[in-house]
């Protein structure tokens, strides 16, 4: 029999289309929206100042074109779509926002935030590129401090401890629902195939009352923990997507994966499961270092080293009981892209087959990806 | 009549069916360009082998693959070129451990075969740097032929081309014309730079064994075999069936 899924997931994953309206409405009495563009914005502040806080990361290959005629072909296709946004006033987010909060990040990412600096109001946060050094954290806890000053004197407001501490408890409760959501794959026979919860997953980042959206993905958790999904292949072969944001790319390569037989049971991207694997420790009396303490530990590749990222795969295989890992990077995100080879050797180590896959956000290449994944998973059957 | 098996191969260039009997011993073997509809193309070769006597209707299994695989209506399963060129290397030379180079039309693959089976596997990107495209525009900007080229490359040396994209190296061949350099010593750079090109993409598989082989349409380029042979310094073989890789391995999976 099939299984449908409920309302409240697709209202969810159509979260980017109707969040414009909520967002709108918002503005007009009075309420401030914020964009933000990685898994290192400290949210946390934003919630604390009363914002609505948007995801701007670019998805869609129209905006590129437009894009290009201000920034080079050759570089990453997120801050290509991104940048076209905001140069054609196409996204509502980034036309609303009256804050746009950026990180140190990517050199991609640096760079363009400057040029966005130029039409809105941009904040940039000097993220260090490593938690090894020692001052690294003293480092983001003073640039987190600078945030919050820099909140309390452009827009009025104030943020006490604990408001933070509150805020923070929240987003605790969100990650954990989202993971709950994430692990809902885990299972022999998953109730949503990995396209739908991507889908759903990008629509939680257009989220803007949390208090009601953690009780019903919790709800929603609940209740298809009860289902398996006609759309999944029973023992279809298990993979591990792992790479950069793939917002604008997973309907082309999870697609390809899916239609040939196989099934993604684990995102370990920053729109997954990377950011959710730990949280902002609340015992701890400093909710500034706790805050730092969480977001430094994000193993995303534009930290050096990224142990963090490493540490997890060895319990996300058993977790997920993954067969294989597809590492999907988008085109040149030199970070990710390098650090293939390091995720190569680790799966080679624990006899994980691995492929690496640079694609970018049009559809020239959907033939060639679809080989290649129907290639790899032919390997897998051999 | 005994039970046959058929592999349908459509490629970027041209299609190539193997028909195998009970024993996976070829039986027949057609080669045709694709032409503009791999459609038209699939149909064709359906007539052709029901009037050899090998009606896709009466075959244990139809097998298609390249990258017109789905165009083949009659087909009971494709695959991906990468399995079969694996599968039907490992038949044609009998050894079990290869590495399987195959300059495709469209696209170059690297694959590596262990105990049979495909390990890994690298294509080139998107763009027709280091295929049978390159080598072909470049033919074309000398005005000669594919193994016009190759034998005139075989008397050059000394020039380097250093663009690996298409449309730029050809302008570089183009200006190398305009400088009076000899077309011999410019065919030697053309080769070079693919060779280099399929080197390299070798060098990233791992665990590759080196037994090499060459598939594909470029098995009959014996320059090219042995211009690989000495950059990767151990012998690759191919044969004249090495084009029929893919649509062998389709016939035997
Ligand atoms: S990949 Fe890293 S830098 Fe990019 S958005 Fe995610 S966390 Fe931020
Ligand atoms: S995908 Fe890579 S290059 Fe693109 S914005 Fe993220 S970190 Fe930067």
């Amino acid at each position: 029999m099939s299984y449908e899924l409920p309302a409240a997931f697709e209202e969810f994953a159509a979260g980017r289309q109707s969040g414009f309206l909520r967002v709108k409405e918002r503005k007009e009495q009075g309420g401030k929206v914020a964009g933000t563009f990685c898994a290192f914005t400290p949210v946390e502040l934003l919630d604390a100042a009363g914002f609505l806080a948007a995801s701007l990361c670019g998805m869609s290959n129209e905006t590129i074109p437009i894009a290009e005629t201000e920034l080079p072909k050759n570089i990453c296709p997120l801050v290509k779509s991104s940048y076209g946004f905001y140069l054609s006033d196409k996204c509502p987010y980034t036309y609303f926002a009256d804050l746009i909060v950026g990180e140190t990040t990517c050199d991609a990412k640096k760079k363009m935030y400057e040029m966005l600096g130029k039409g809105k109001n941009v904040y940039t946060l000097h993220l260090p590129q490593g938690i090894k050094a020692p001052y690294a954290k003293e480092q983001w806890i003073s640039e987190l401090h600078r945030f919050h000053d820099y909140l309390e004197e452009a827009f009025g407001v104030t943020i006490t401890d604990d408001d933070l501490r509150k805020a923070a408890e929240r987003r605790n409760e969100f990650r954990a629902a989202r993971a709950r959501m994430l692990n809902l794959l885990s299972a022999d026979v998953p109730p949503v195939s990995g396209t739908e919860l991507y889908a759903f997953l990008d629509g939680l980042g257009f989220v803007f009352d949390l208090d009601e959206a953690i009780k019903k993905v919790n709800d929603l958790a609940d209740e298809m923990s009860k289902h398996v999904s006609d759309k999944v292949t029973p023992g279809g072969k298990r993979i591990l997507v792992t790479g950069c944001p793939i917002g604008g790319v997973y309907k082309k390569a999870v697609g390809a994966i899916e239609a040939n037989g196989a099934n993604v049971v684990c995102y370990e991207n920053c729109g997954g499961i990377k950011p959710l694997r730990n949280s902002v420790d609340l015992s701890n009396p400093d909710i500034y270092d706790a805050l730092a303490e969480y977001y430094l530990h994000i193993g995303c590749s534009v930290m050096t080293p990224n142990e963090e990222r490493l540490k997890m795969y060895p319990e996300l295989f058993k977790e997920f009981k993954v067969d294989a890992v597809l590492d999907l990077d988008l085109q040149a995100c030199h970070t990710y892209i390098i650090e293939g080879y390091t995720i190569k050797q680790l799966c080679k180590d624990y006899g994980v087959p691995y492929m690496q896959l640079e694609t970018d956000y049009s559809e020239a290449d959907a033939g060639q990806i679809s080989t290649r994944i129907a290639a790899f998973l032919e390997t897998l059957e051999d | 009549m005994e039970k046959y098996s058929i592999g349908i191969d459509i490629g970027s260039t041209s299609a190539k069916t193997v028909v195998v009997d009970e024993n996976k011993r070829i039986i027949f073997t057609d080669l045709q360009p694709t032409g503009w509809s791999s459609i038209e193309t699939a149909e064709g070769i359906r007539k052709l082998l029901a009037e050899k006597g090998f009606d896709p209707a009466g075959a244990a299994k139809v097998i298609a693959t390249g990258y017109g695989r789905i165009s083949v209506p009659y087909a009971t399963k494709t695959v991906t070129e990468i399995s079969c060129h694996g599968k039907g290397a490992v038949q044609l030379f009998g050894k079990n451990n290869l590495t399987v180079i195959d300059i495709g039309g469209q696209d170059t693959k690297v694959i590596s075969v262990v105990d049979g089976s495909v390990r890994d596997f690298l294509m080139n990107d998107k763009c027709s740097a280091g295929t049978g495209r390159f080598l072909e525009v470049m033919a074309n900007s000398l005005g000669v032929s594919l193994p016009t080229l190759c034998d005139m490359a075989e008397q050059g040396g000394g020039v380097k081309i250093s663009s690996m994209c298409t449309v730029f190296a050809e302008s570089e061949v183009i200006s190398l014309i305009g400088k009076g350099e000899s077309r011999e010593n410019i065919a030697y750079a053309v080769v070079a730079s693919i060779i280099e090109k399929v080197v390299s993409q070798v060098g990233r598989l791992q665990g590759a064994s080196t037994n090499y082989c060459l598939t594909g349409g470029l098995c009959d380029m014996e320059y090219i075999r042995a211009s690989l042979e000495k950059a990767l310094g151990f012998p690759v073989v191919t044969c004249p069936d090495a084009r029929f890789a893919g649509a062998l391995g389709a016939a035997i999976r």
